[in-house]
């Protein structure tokens, strides 16, 4: 029996898995892959389960879980945005070293042009160089078809799965044709081999062995997989190769149907014979996929063609210039590339502007870069490390308070080592989730040598910028700081509201007059989820 | 048949939940749908915009190829014209009239309004107003698509049963609001 839902790619992905016997899902949220965790907290057939989907401190706890969960024999997923991905880059790798027992897939999202991100890397590289096999699926009703398939090639290879999927697939709806139950859950399961997974060097060359001469294996199950499919076209002239969301644009260009050749690819390894066919019979073959050119360069490597025909080259791809070298495709770019004409719609109007985003009115972040600055301005090069999440806003005007953002946690870190360096003022500007996510650690460093920085944890009690998730360390902020060794003399907790400006100016200037490790939390709830927790109240009430 | 929608607006102004409608009513006539948004940063007071695809045949991009959108459909005057490159040659603009000034370079209102009236096909409705004169202050957007019913090529009916089930778990003043909404746009368009 099945039934037509209209569903996001992520909701596609996370009710695939609730179908396909999941037993839990571990993630932090992180744009655009954060509605999948969010579905599955809000399913029926999840809670009556009650499946895990509690929020993770981070990639790395989460992807650690959900192996743990593999190894006891049941199916796991463990979502994340794409630099979530280097958080984990540890227990990813190694997973692919120790293998699985229960399903395990590792759900990634990419944000190819940087809708909400700060790079663009492609996690195909990651599941190479791991020698995880790969899924990437291009519409919604493959994404939930290829949870179950996924699980269950990760059980037959004993190997995780890592599924890539992109912003637009993940962010975009379409109606899927869904199973109207789900499977039963897996049994505990003993039967994992135990040395695999005790990575003592003795065992780890064996898997190495084991896992690499497996490679072959999985290259053969892709030119075999349904996902991968090669469809003969008369004209000979050009090849296509299109991965994920990429396929689409190519079939938007030709609503009759793909003169050439055509090969969709869906599952990685790279299935290296089919490419061979292409190469052998075009005279030219073009590359789409979204993100790096990750399978342009294996095809560069085994082609036997000359690296021009009739004066054009031979490989087409985002690396020789035919799509564009970074940034999302687009159906024109492909007919671009295609030499198909881009349909000529109304001209650009000159008098827009600009409207990026910004941090919210009565945002308590702008009352906390608000006394900062103000503090700052007493100071002849005072340096602010920002992080991630909305206060990184804080770097636009009217604030332009932040001189750096990296990583999840970098601010504290990097104040150290610029206070190491000889710099002061040197203020760090985390958010509380990005503090428990990957801010302690650094902290402990800092206090450990009583570096002379001032730590802000702007505390909104939530994890904002993704829309308001919890937040893993609520309420124990002060304990926190004081367990990895802060003084209460330099602990201070303020309430971030324009009548509150003269203490708090006091207090932050206080403590960069101090010269060793302070902690200033200002502490007030996120405006968006302050609007819904209002809400609530009121609907309750009537 | 194939229609093509942009909506846009400014983060916070709603479009999604014209988009949810809209959705509701092609699945109710069995056709294919679309819909790509963006989430994340720039729903923070940024403008924001969701590709909206219907049609009887499967439908293979999530994007608008430029120069092929039907509709655009905006909550802000200004949002309207930063996607006119989508816009095919004679297609629809439906814009709500009142500007959302939240950045400090926004245009002379004057002069946006002189671009929008160089359109073929325009609809520039001031739907806050409207909205509030009416007691449906919440269901602006609401009267946007009204407005917009002609363009989409939605009939009234269908419109109504798709919002009867968007809505329905809210209660029947809800419903009834954005009813009212939906026929306030519709008449404000002729």
């Amino acid at each position: 029996m099945s039934t037509k839902k209209l569903l996001l790619g992520d909701e596609a992905i996370a009710l695939g898995a609730i179908h396909a016997g999941l037993s839990g899902v571990y993630a932090y949220p992180g744009t655009p892959s954060t509605e999948i965790t969010e579905f599955i907290q809000k399913d029926a057939t999840a809670s009556a389960r009650g499946l895990h989907s509690r929020w993770c401190t981070n990639e790395k706890t989460a992807m650690e879980a959900a192996l743990g969960m593999s190894f006891m024999g049941k199916r796991a997923l463990v979502c994340m945005k794409h630099v979530g991905l280097n958080v984990c880059a540890d227990p990813f790798v190694n997973s692919g070293m120790t293998g699985v027992n229960g399903g395990l897939i590792v759900l990634v999202a990419d944000d190819p042009s940087m809708h909400s991100s700060q790079d663009e890397q492609d996690s195909r590289f990651y599941g190479k160089f791991a020698m995880i096999p790969t899924f990437e699926p291009s519409n919604q009703q493959e994404a939930y078809d290829m949870m179950a398939a996924a699980f269950a090639f990760s059980e037959q290879q004993c190997l995780p799965v890592l599924m890539r999927v992109t912003t637009r697939m993940a962010h975009s709806r379409a109606v899927v044709t869904v199973a109207e139950e789900a499977a039963e859950e897996r049994p505990l399961n003993y039967d994992a081999v135990a040395a695999n997974w005790v990575l003592l060097p003795a065992n780890a060359r064996r898997r190495n062995d084991k896992v690499t001469a497996q490679q072959a294996d999985l290259e053969q199950a892709a030119a075999e997989s349904p996902y991968n499919k090669y469809v003969e076209g008369a004209d000979h002239r050009w090849g296509i190769i299109a991965s994920g969301i990429g396929y689409n644009y190519v079939m938007e260009c030709f609503p009759d149907g793909v003169p050439y050749p055509i090969l969709k690819i869906s599952q990685y390894p790279l299935p290296k014979q089919l490419v061979r066919k292409m190469l052998k019979d075009c005279d030219r073959v073009l590359i789409v996929e979204e993100g790096q050119p990750f399978i342009e360069d294996i095809v560069r490597g085994i082609s036997p063609l000359q690296p021009e025909h009739e004066g054009e080259p031979t490989v087409c791809g985002r690396l020789d210039g035919t799509l564009p070298r970074t940034g999302e495709l687009t159906p024109d770019a492909v007919k671009r590339a295609l030499g198909i004409a881009v349909a000529e719609g109304l001209p650009v109007c000159d008098d827009i502007v600009a409207r990026p985003p910004a941090l919210c009115q009565g945002c308590g972040h702008r009352d906390v870069y608000t006394a900062l600055n103000e503090v700052l301005a007493e100071f002849d090069h005072p340096r602010v490390f920002g992080d991630i999440g909305c206060y990184t806003l804080g770097f636009l005007p009217p604030f332009r308070a932040i001189h750096s953002c990296v990583d999840m946690g970098a601010s504290i870190t990097m104040a150290k080592g610029a206070a190491d360096a000889g710099q002061w003022p040197s203020v760090a500007v985390i958010g509380d989730s990005t503090f428990t996510h990957s801010g302690m650690t650094g902290l402990l460093d800092a206090i450990n040598e009583n570096a002379d920085i001032t730590v802000i944890i702007s505390d909104n009690l939530t994890t904002g910028m993704t829309g308001g998730q919890d937040s893993a360390g609520t309420n124990k902020f002060e304990a926190i700081c004081r367990g990895l060794g802060l003084s209460d003399e330099h602990l201070h907790v303020v309430v971030p509201l324009p009548k509150n400006m003269e203490e708090i100016t006091r207090v932050i200037r206080d403590e960069i007059n101090y010269h060793g490790t302070s902690v200033i939390i200002p502490r007030r709830e996120c405006m968006q989820t302050l609007q819904r927790h209002l809400k609530q109240k009121k609907n309750q009430t009537k | 048949m194939k229609t093509d929608i942009i909506l846009c607006g400014v983060g916070g102004q709603g479009i999604l939940s014209i988009a949810t409608i809209i959705g509701e009513a092609a699945i109710q006539q069995d056709l294919y749908i679309k819909q790509a948004e963006v989430h994340g940063m720039s729903q923070r007071g940024g403008d924001v915009q969701s590709n909206l695809r219907i049609s009887d045949r499967p439908i293979a991009s999530d994007l608008i190829p430029l120069g092929t959108a039907d509709v655009i459909i905006s909550m802000e005057p200004m949002e309207a014209l930063r996607y006119l490159p989508y816009l095919k040659r004679d297609g629809w603009v439906i814009t709500s009239s009142a500007p959302f000034k939240n950045i400090p370079n926004y245009p002379d209102l004057s002069v946006l309004q002189a671009d929008l009236a160089k359109l073929p096909h325009v609809v520039s409705i001031d739907i806050e107003q409207m909205a509030k004169d009416n007691g449906i202050s919440r269901s602006a957007n609401v009267i946007l698509l009204g407005a917009a019913l002609k363009a989409l090529g939605i009939e009234r009916e269908t419109a109504e049963a798709a919002v009867r089930q968007v809505f329905g778990r809210k209660g029947d003043s809800v419903v009834e609001a954005n009813i009212k909404a939906l026929a306030i746009g519709q008449a404000a368009q002729n």
